[in-house]
């Protein structure tokens, strides 16, 4: 029935951290889940619930510690020969929360941009390289001018820019974007989220949108996988989560957005969920099947207690 | 019943000395807040809502001036004459009388309003035991009948705790505790929740609501997040670029926005019900206020500019008792203009499900 080749998949992703001898942090636990080509996933959940450490993961910045990641037909995960790890290097790319951290002070932003380009021997000669540049400055929407100024010199929202620039000059054919508009202004987020997705349309490539607001996630992506302490406990489209969620924790999620809307908003009080009293062992539960590709993490019981 | 304003601030003005040159953040704002009410001001970053709740505090930074204006404060407490002007206490006297005591404040981060070396129970009785001279054990007590209020299970073991020790929710939660602790009849929240997650945000914004209720205090919120708005506020008032643009009853502002600003910022939002395509955006970015604005400081934003709006301010328009409004639209002789399509529809649907509810 699918024809689609996913472009990412991922399988039993586990990654542990081992803390001493006796502790270790079970950061994520087991989570499947696929990414097509030209589409956004959005994954969301509280802090702490993994969804930054398998962005991580999946761009090896951390060993996962069991499961299997096939990238673009080439398995990513464990020990990765020269070429798969320039295959993966170059076509994922990444973009930062904070544009203010992520951005070398010291560095042009015609060199920051640059700097893949330079590593991967892309450009033959430097009018090549600037011309890449100065393009790539275009598309996400800053002029040539910029190109010779220090990261301290722009305003948060054209900072932000500048980190997808520097990963769409790869050309990648995923980005991963972890929390990429948390730290901005609602009004420039709109514009971040709006070239995110006018660039998606041009270019075909794939985005894991890490994110905790969900109001921004309904916007943005095709897909949503909501992780709870390090499972994903659902995944759907984006119309199956927000018209039938299952899972409590996917209530208490949406319950908790605040609607624009004073009257309905002052008499409604947010559904509360609390892992440790539900009385739901996540390790016990499967995925259940629902409809199309919603799935549910669950017992067979828990799962007619929630319906 | 009869109104009682606790705070009135009244044409204020301030202006930073910086090496570009001055930059009049604050250009002229009113308003007032009645004791026990909510009011929350919304706007952009840089549009001056965090330097205004500064200067009530008086924690400006050196650079600040205020060049013009009164921030009237009337206390219901015996100890203290009626009506004090904030802006003519000396920093001293500031700190005794009325930071902390009378005026609290909540930071937008608890991982850096909180001591990192103190015990949280002796953070929470310090501000008791300066102003209030309250003996050690009864603020002791004190404190951990807070933790209490705020939500914290297991208070007594809690007061030991250091804030490492403690995630961002109960960090958050100790704040209100301390800002609680000597019973201010106005809190000041300074964007609460942005640094947390959307559960834990509901449930601290929850809490805030219930302890006002049960202490009946004012509070004044900042925040650029209209969802919170609308779940917290009695009042709203939007600035743009130092200056209060529109202010009323929060339903007024969501229901009948009469300014083009509040139209965008209300068509911005991104909504859970729509299927656009595409996110609003206001167009532009907001003015350097290094240099004079003349006319109205939106009006290059503004797609329903009008001529005027080029030469010159718009003063406040009343439009219902108690809604104000700061755009030249609202004149006599101003073309009828109506708010975009989109959002009038997303208006209408708004009162539709408010009408649902109420059944």
């Amino acid at each position: 029935m699918e024809n689609k080749q996913p472009l990412l998949s991922v399988e039993g992703l586990h990654q542990h951290f081992k803390v001493s001898r006796s502790y270790t942090v079970k950061a994520v636990n087991g989570v499947d889940f696929v990414i097509y080509p030209g589409e956004t996933y959005g994954l969301v959940g509280e802090s702490g619930s993994g969804k930054s450490t398998i962005g991580r993961s999946l761009i090896r910045l951390y060993n996962p510690t069991a499961g299997k990641i096939v990238f673009d037909g080439e398995n990513i995960s464990g020990k990765m020969s020269k070429s798969t790890e320039k295959h993966l290097r170059t076509n994922m790319q990444m973009i930062f929360q904070d544009p203010m951290a992520c951005l070398n002070p010291r560095k042009k932003v015609l060199e920051i941009i640059a700097q893949g380009l330079d590593i991967h021997h892309i450009c033959k000669n430097k009018k090549e390289r600037e011309d890449m540049v100065y393009q790539i400055l275009e598309k996400v929407g800053l002029s040539k001018e910029h190109a010779n100024r220090y990261p301290h010199q722009f305003s948060g929202g054209q900072r932000q820019r500048i980190g997808i620039a520097r990963a769409l000059i790869m050309n990648p054919k995923l980005i991963i974007a972890d929390e990429a508009i948390s730290a901005l202004d609602v009004s420039i987020q709109a514009q971040v989220v709006n070239l995110m997705k006018d660039i998606q349309k041009e270019t075909n490539t794939a985005i894991l949108f890490i994110a905790h607001d969900l109001s921004m996630v309904k916007y943005i992506s095709d897909r949503i996988g909501v992780l709870h302490l390090g499972y994903l406990v659902e995944t759907g489209t984006t119309e199956e989560i927000f018209r039938n969620p299952i899972h409590p924790y996917t209530k208490s999620l949406l319950s908790a957005i605040p609607h624009p809307n004073p009257i309905v908003e002052k008499s409604r009080v947010s559904v509360t969920y609390n892992y440790v009293t539900s009385g739901i062992d996540y390790a016990k539960g499967s995925q259940n099947h629902i409809e199309g590709t919603h799935y549910v993490l669950g017992t067979k019981e828990e799962l007619e207690m929630w319906a | 019943m009869e109104k009682n304003t606790i705070l009135s601030i009244q044409d204020l003005s301030i202006s930073f000395t910086t090496g570009a040159g001055e930059v009049s953040a604050i250009r002229g704002v009113n308003f007032d807040l009645h004791r026990g009410e909510t009011i929350a001001i919304v706007g952009e970053s840089g549009s001056g809502k965090s330097v205004t709740m500064k200067a009530i505090m008086g924690i400006l930074s050196s650079n600040g001036k205020v060049n013009s204006g009164k921030i009237l404060f009337s206390s219901a407490k015996e100890d203290m004459e009626e009506d004090i002007d904030l802006l003519k206490l000396d920093k001293k006297e500031m700190r005794r009388k009325i930071n902390g005591k009378r005026i609290a404040m909540i930071f937008q981060d608890p991982m850096t309003s909180l001591n990192p070396v103190m015990t949280i129970g002796a953070q929470i009785m310090e501000g008791m035991k300066w102003h209030y001279k309250t003996p050690k054990k009864e603020a002791y007590k004190r404190a951990v009948e807070l933790l209490q209020l705020v939500g914290i299970t297991d208070a007594e073991k809690r007061m030991k705790n250091y804030p490492h020790q403690l995630s961002g929710g109960m960090r958050q939660r100790v704040v209100i505790a301390i800002a609680l602790a000597c019973n201010p009849e106005l809190l000041i929240c300074d964007e609460p929740t942005t640094a947390l997650d959307v559960t834990i945000q509901a449930k601290i914004l929850e809490l805030i609501k219930d302890i006002q209720k049960k202490l009946d205090i004012s509070v004044i919120y900042i925040t650029h997040d209209l969802g919170v708005v609308a779940k917290v506020a009695d009042y709203v008032a939007v600035m743009y670029a130092g200056k209060i643009v529109e202010k009323g009853l929060v339903n007024e502002i969501f229901y009948e926005p009469k300014h083009p600003y509040t139209w965008g910022l209300l068509s911005a939002m991104p909504d859970l019900d729509t299927n656009d395509d595409k996110l609003y955006t206001i167009p532009g970015t907001p003015p350097n206020l290094v240099n004079k604005v003349a006319g109205d400081a939106f009006a290059p934003r503004n797609i329903f500019a009008l001529n005027i709006d080029n030469r010159l301010e718009p003063p406040m328009f009343q439009v219902s008792e108690t809604h104000f409004a700061s755009t030249w639209l609202l004149h006599e002789n101003a073309p009828k203009t109506e708010m975009p399509v989109e959002l009038k529809a997303r208006v209408e649907r708004m009162l539709g499900e408010a009408k649902k509810d109420g059944e």
